[in-house]
């Protein structure tokens, strides 16, 4: 692993809103060109941790870094792919002029804005429902419409959250081998997740509880480790729970 | 550029919203109509009664522009006055006049009153003054109170009806988290209120023109100076509308919570904006009325729609309602540094 690049470096974050303490002290690596896993149940920090690292939060002690340089920076947010957890679309627009909106943000215009929305509505199998508006869109539909948006301008680093709530599993299955066609490609993805059988498909996991990071390592490392079968007994083993 | 995206995509969702079209176009040129129906309306014909007045001086009385009933009784005229079938009546009894009003409307009352002064016959006068010449410096004996008041509500209108729809539209961009997907792109801060300014701002030079053509040339509401002054002060009102509206949307969570601001923010400035006379208003309150943008505005409108005044003369309004706007953009952009720092 050492000889990979470091591609997001967490160091020593913490993050407190008042009185609530929502991240402790995390200290994270992830390298350039994996699939790393952020499993957790809800309220662990998951979300407040990748937000941090999309640029839209700040930690309240120590720092977030990406591609070598302090998080948020305008320069970096160029190169990263956010998905929210909530789908951010205009439900007013047609899915296509949804895209078309957010690529001009990224300053992607003519020939190639086309291209590339094209290329990303055929990843998420929404070609023939390009015209419609987004209002008349299934959940699924939106979810998958937002992974289109995260995808446009080819980002290096995708920062997931939640991509796969409310999708089916055949399309689950697709989803996640375009995962692993972007990640064959070079490109860095963090996703959050809280359903364990995803978390096998990552090259690594992290596990977060209440705030803190209890365990990182290959799926294979921590099922060893503990002794487990499964990765959902792992984390009963990282959390504390008895066997 | 970015801003540009951001100005095509409010005007596409706006073009596809025929309602709110609607409302902001259609809504104040309804209400204009109203008031000018409900100002322009003919004048009180006051119903009089007459109790025990000699014949004689009956017939002397000039009936018109009234309706005269005479009676026999005061008790009969009282029956008639509680039922609001009169508005007064006289009564003579040992050679002195009284009159009894019903007295429950002040515009019935004042209408009865000046009637009543106007009818009795005038004394000969020793000697013959002539009656004095008017002239009006500003206005005309034609104008009426829709032409006073209609400057300020004209204003008034296009404030409102933007505040509100610029507010809503801009809470939707943060309660269906676009606003923070905005903020996860390259876009910068001033440029998200720059789109709005830009998109909102087009789109409302166009209701400004539909609105203000209307009141003018169809409702004939008085126009002494440049059309195109009266639009550009309405379009800086406008665009001072959408910045508070956008800041205040920051306060609120819902669209119910937007409206909470409508008593709270939009109905004070009618009362302070000069379209009642601010000099009656109780000293230690009419510092309000420097607060609120609308009362540069309706001051400038009357300027020159009334008074026919030119540029000069309303650069001053204008420099301090673009001063406000000014000021809500850069207090809305502090406040975007709740969702990213930089």
């Amino acid at each position: 692993m050492n000889e990979r690049e470091v591609c997001v470096s967490i160091r020593n974050v913490s993050k407190s809103f008042g009185k609530h303490q929502v991240l402790q002290n995390i200290n994270l690596d992830i390298y350039e060109g994996e699939i790393f896993g952020l499993l957790g149940p809800s309220g662990a920090g998951k979300t407040t941790l990748v937000k941090e690292l999309a640029g839209l939060d700040e930690p309240t002690e120590g720092e977030n870094c990406l591609f070598n340089e302090k998080m948020p920076s305008l320069n970096l947010i160029k190169r990263v792919g956010y998905m929210a957890q909530s789908d951010a679309l205009y439900e007013d627009l047609s899915a296509k002029e949804n895209l078309q909106f957010f690529s001009e943000l990224y300053g992607l215009k003519g020939q190639k804005q086309a291209e590339h929305i094209n290329e990303v509505m055929e990843l998420v199998q929404l070609s023939g429902d390009a015209t419609k508006l987004v209002s008349n869109y299934s959940g699924g539909m939106k979810r998958r419409l937002s992974l289109a948006i995260a995808l446009l301008h080819e980002p290096e680093l995708l920062i997931l959250d939640e991509p796969t709530v409310g999708i089916d599993p055949v399309l689950r299955k697709s989803i996640w081998n375009a995962f692993a066609d972007l990640k064959a490609q070079g490109k860095t993805l963090i996703v959050t997740t809280h359903v364990m059988d995803e978390a096998d498909k990552c090259d690594r996991l992290g596990l977060i509880r209440n705030g803190k990071l209890i365990a990182v390592g290959t799926p294979a490392e921590l099922k060893k480790e503990t002794n487990s079968s499964t990765i959902e007994e792992a984390f009963l083993v990282y959390g504390g729970a008895e066997r | 550029m970015r801003v540009l995206a951001l100005v095509k995509r409010i005007l596409r969702q706006l073009v596809r919203d025929k309602r709110t079209i609607g409302l902001l176009i259609f809504a104040p040129i309804l209400v204009l109509t109203m008031l000018y129906f409900v100002f322009n309306g003919d004048d009180y014909t006051p119903k009089i009664g007459l109790v025990n007045v000699p014949e004689m001086l009956a017939d002397q009385i000039a009936t018109e522009g009234a309706q005269v009933t005479t009676f026999k009784t005061e008790v009969e005229a009282m029956k008639k006055l509680a039922a609001q079938e009169l508005d007064g009546y006289l009564k003579i009894e040992d050679n002195t006049p009284s009159i009894v009003l019903e007295g429950s409307d002040p515009s019935v009352t004042g209408a009865t009153m000046k009637w009543l002064q106007n009818a009795f016959p005038k004394p000969p006068q020793a000697i013959d003054i002539p009656e004095p010449m008017i002239d009006y410096l500003h206005g005309s004996i034609d104008m009426g109170q829709f032409d006073y008041f209609g400057p300020v509500l004209l204003g008034f209108f296009v404030f409102f009806f933007v505040f509100l729809i610029a507010g809503v539209s801009f809470l939707r961009e943060r309660t269906t988290g676009t606003l923070e997907r905005l903020l996860a792109s390259p876009l910068r801060k001033w440029e998200i209120v720059a789109g709005y300014v830009l998109g909102f701002g087009l789109f409302t030079t166009i209701q400004s023109t539909i609105i203000t053509a209307y009141a003018i040339y169809v409702l004939g509401m008085v126009m002494e100076g440049a059309f195109i002054y009266v639009l550009l002060i309405i379009l800086i009102l406008a665009l001072t509308a959408l910045t508070l509206g956008i800041l205040l949307s920051s306060f609120a969570h819902n669209e119910l919570q937007m409206m909470q601001f409508i008593p709270i923010v939009v109905v004070p400035q009618i009362f302070f904006s000069g379209l009642f006379n601010l000099e009656t208003i109780a000293e230690w309150l009419s510092w309000i009325s420097h607060l609120t943008p609308l009362y540069y505005a309706a001051e400038a409108l009357r300027d020159v729609m009334v008074r026919g005044a030119g540029f000069g003369d309303i650069i001053i309004n204008l420099l301090i309602l673009a001063g406000f706007c000014l000021l809500f953009i850069g207090i809305n952009i502090a406040v975007l540094s709740k969702y990213r720092k930089i």
